[in-house]
């Protein structure tokens, strides 16, 4: 196993992490301040991957289909919220649940219904086609990278969203007391509606930069949502913090389990039972490594509500 | 209220009988398995109505539980078939008790575990985590290329019951509906009993029942693995009438299904789950007769219930419950 290989999985386990992070953001926001679980969110990231497949096909330009993913993702989510969602605020998690889950049947069939049963394609920016030299001598993908480096400005974008601006203050004082923020005069109900288009809008941006690396289907967005909901449960509901490390560390562990354990038990076994054993056990692992965690910290690493 | 729910409870049980023995005199063998399938969905959600309904554990991973049942009585009857052992020299069988009683120890094996380190956690990390681990089981299974893994088993034929010619869709019914009134007098018994009361308890008020004596987490943790077991002996009798078994079983979107049967047909209460599982199995039959895109249909009538009939099909029919 050379070097540049090892280079090559992590980052590849990087960017798995980069993309889960930005579902995972958005997740964990509207859980922090409304106190929602939404399992609709992955019908959010499906929509903004058929806008942005659907846009591009039709105008040939990928960065007009990324821009239709914002605002497709986000006005389905403000859709959502305004004529489901809020009903949902003051019920119980199980009624949550199922709104939302009848909320993924209705978008996965109503996808179905407007684009077919086919996967799309979408092709990868002529901009940024072509691969990277890795230290060692591999050539890694330089759309990857860039998914990476969009992954880091959301990231610090929402670190100074959140921290700097008038929006961000009224965020956190929602996460810590609603009724006393709603009370100093601030329209709650719109911030309720922001936050939720806006975690929308980055989940659409995850759909549509993934959309061009894998087949653009309905049902894509279920695997991706229960990988977030591992994410957000290691790194603790309602953490942006907590996302961005759970998320790095489950697009790791993920990739790098999955690259290294068929190998290291080829070291103890006959290789024709390390590879299946590996895979099955690779494919198990960040399940492990989220209840090893909560066994020690049952409400995650950075729990904003301990 | 008391006596209508009863006359709505009798009615329901006697409604799968009335449906079988019409499709028996008719031949229409159709409606039988209908019926059967009603009453296996049914037996599932009783079981998850344990811990969902009683308990108030919104557990979203029994789908684990579901298909490991299932693959029980796959894996057990395709090592009978090759005259494999399955493992430690143990033989394969296709007798049904048998089955029955390996599925109901393996999924409460696998439960506890499960129970151990989600029962820690409540709320959305609970329903989560149950959801976490039932996606473990399910890839687990898809990337386990022994017994068919994407592909799934099938079963070269049903499971024999001793006495009993279960290749028939009639006999087999019978059997299933034995098993069903069995887990809704298990039921009935367990919401009467002192456990019952304070697995209630463990539900409203944790600390009160900590207070007495009774460690709220044992009682959950014992309403969890026999939610398990129960919804595992359900899905190895699903198994044995598709005669096949596959990962979709044990998909996150069955685990779904079954929370939306004990909804629609009213949470908590005894007769839910059969009321929810026959509304289903109805949906599934009249509207994706009609149209291949019955699932948004269903979307619609499930924010239905949540915003307008939060009682379910039960709660419409027979009132508001007794207590609770």
């Amino acid at each position: 196993m050379s070097l540049a290989l090892l280079i090559e999985q992590f980052l590849n386990g990087l960017q798995l992490g980069v993309m889960l992070f930005l579902i995972a953001a958005g997740l964990t926001l509207i859980f922090g301040v409304m106190g929602l679980i939404n399992l609709a969110h992955g019908s959010l990231y499906m929509v903004g991957a058929f806008a942005c497949a659907a846009v591009a096909a039709a105008t040939g330009s990928f960065w007009l289909g990324l821009v239709a993913s914002l605002a497709a993702a986000a006005a389905a989510g403000a859709l959502m919220e305004v004529a489901i969602i809020r009903r949902l605020y003051a019920r119980d998690h199980l009624d949550q649940v199922l709104a939302t889950f009848a909320l993924i049947l209705i978008f996965s069939e109503g996808t179905r219904w407007l684009f077919g049963s086919f996967p799309l394609y979408l092709d990868i920016p002529p901009l940024l086609q072509g691969a990277v030299a890795l230290p060692g001598g591999g050539q890694y993908p330089l759309y990857r990278l860039a998914i990476i480096g969009v992954g880091v400005l959301v990231a610090i974008g929402l670190y100074l969203l959140i921290g700097r601006t008038r929006l961000g203050m009224r965020i956190r004082a929602g996460e810590s007391d609603r009724e006393m923020i709603a009370a100093l005069g601030i329209d709650i109900r719109s911030l309720y509606t922001i936050v939720f288009a806006f975690g929308a809008a980055l989940a659409g941006l995850a759909g549509a930069l993934v959309g061009a690396l894998q087949s653009v289907q309905v049902g894509m967005g279920e695997p991706a949502l229960i990988l977030a909901f591992v994410v957000i449960v290691i790194g603790g509901i309602g953490s942006i913090k907590g996302a961005l490390i759970g998320a790095i560390l489950v697009g790791l562990v993920d990739t790098m389990g999955r690259f290294l354990l068929p190998k290291a038990l080829a070291l103890m076994m006959p290789a024709t039972q390390a590879g299946p054993v590996g895979a099955a056990l690779a494919s198990m692992l960040i399940y492990i490594v989220m209840a090893l965690i909560l066994a020690f910290r049952p409400s995650g690493l950075f729990s904003a509500r301990a | 209220m008391a006596a209508r729910e009863t006359t709505v409870n009798v009615l329901l049980v006697l409604l799968l009988p009335a449906v079988a023995l019409t499709a028996l005199f008719i031949g229409e063998a159709f409606y039988i398995t209908l019926a059967t399938r009603i009453a296996i969905l049914a037996l599932a959600a009783v079981g998850l109505n344990i811990a969902l309904g009683l308990g108030g554990l919104v557990s979203f991973g029994h789908a684990a539980f579901f298909g490991l049942g299932g693959y029980v009585a796959g894996v057990l009857a395709t090592h009978a078939f090759n005259m494999e052992p399955v493992a430690l020299g143990l033989p394969g069988t296709t007798d049904m008790p048998v089955i029955w009683l390996a599925a109901i120890l393996l999924c409460g094996l696998v439960a506890l575990p499960i129970g151990l380190v989600s029962l820690r956690t409540s709320g959305v990390y609970f329903i989560m985590i149950t959801l976490a681990f039932a996606q473990m089981i399910y890839y687990f299974a898809i990337s386990w290329p022994a017994y068919g893994g994407e592909d799934g088993l099938s079963l070269s034929m049903r499971n024999g019951f001793p006495g009993l010619n279960t290749a028939r869709p009639f006999p087999y019914f019978i059997v299933v509906f034995v098993l069903l009134l069995a887990g809704l007098f298990l039921f009935h018994r367990l919401q009467a009993s002192r456990f019952g009361a304070a697995l209630e308890a463990a539900r409203q008020n944790p600390a009160r029942l900590a207070a007495t004596g009774i460690s709220p987490f044992a009682i959950r943790l014992v309403a969890f693995v026999l939610s398990a077991m129960i919804t595992g002996l359900a899905g190895a009798l699903f198994a044995d009438l598709n005669r096949f078994v596959s990962p979709s079983m044990l998909s996150w979107h069955m685990s779904g299904e079954l929370i939306v049967l004990i909804i629609l047909g009213g949470k908590s209460r005894l007769f839910g789950p059969l009321a929810g599982a026959a509304l289903y199995v109805l949906f599934e039959y009249a509207l994706g007769g009609l149209t291949e895109r019955w699932q948004l249909f269903l979307g619609l009538v499930l924010l239905a219930v949540v915003f307008f009939a939060r009682g379910g099909l039960i709660g419409l029919l027979a009132g508001r419950p007794r207590h609770g």
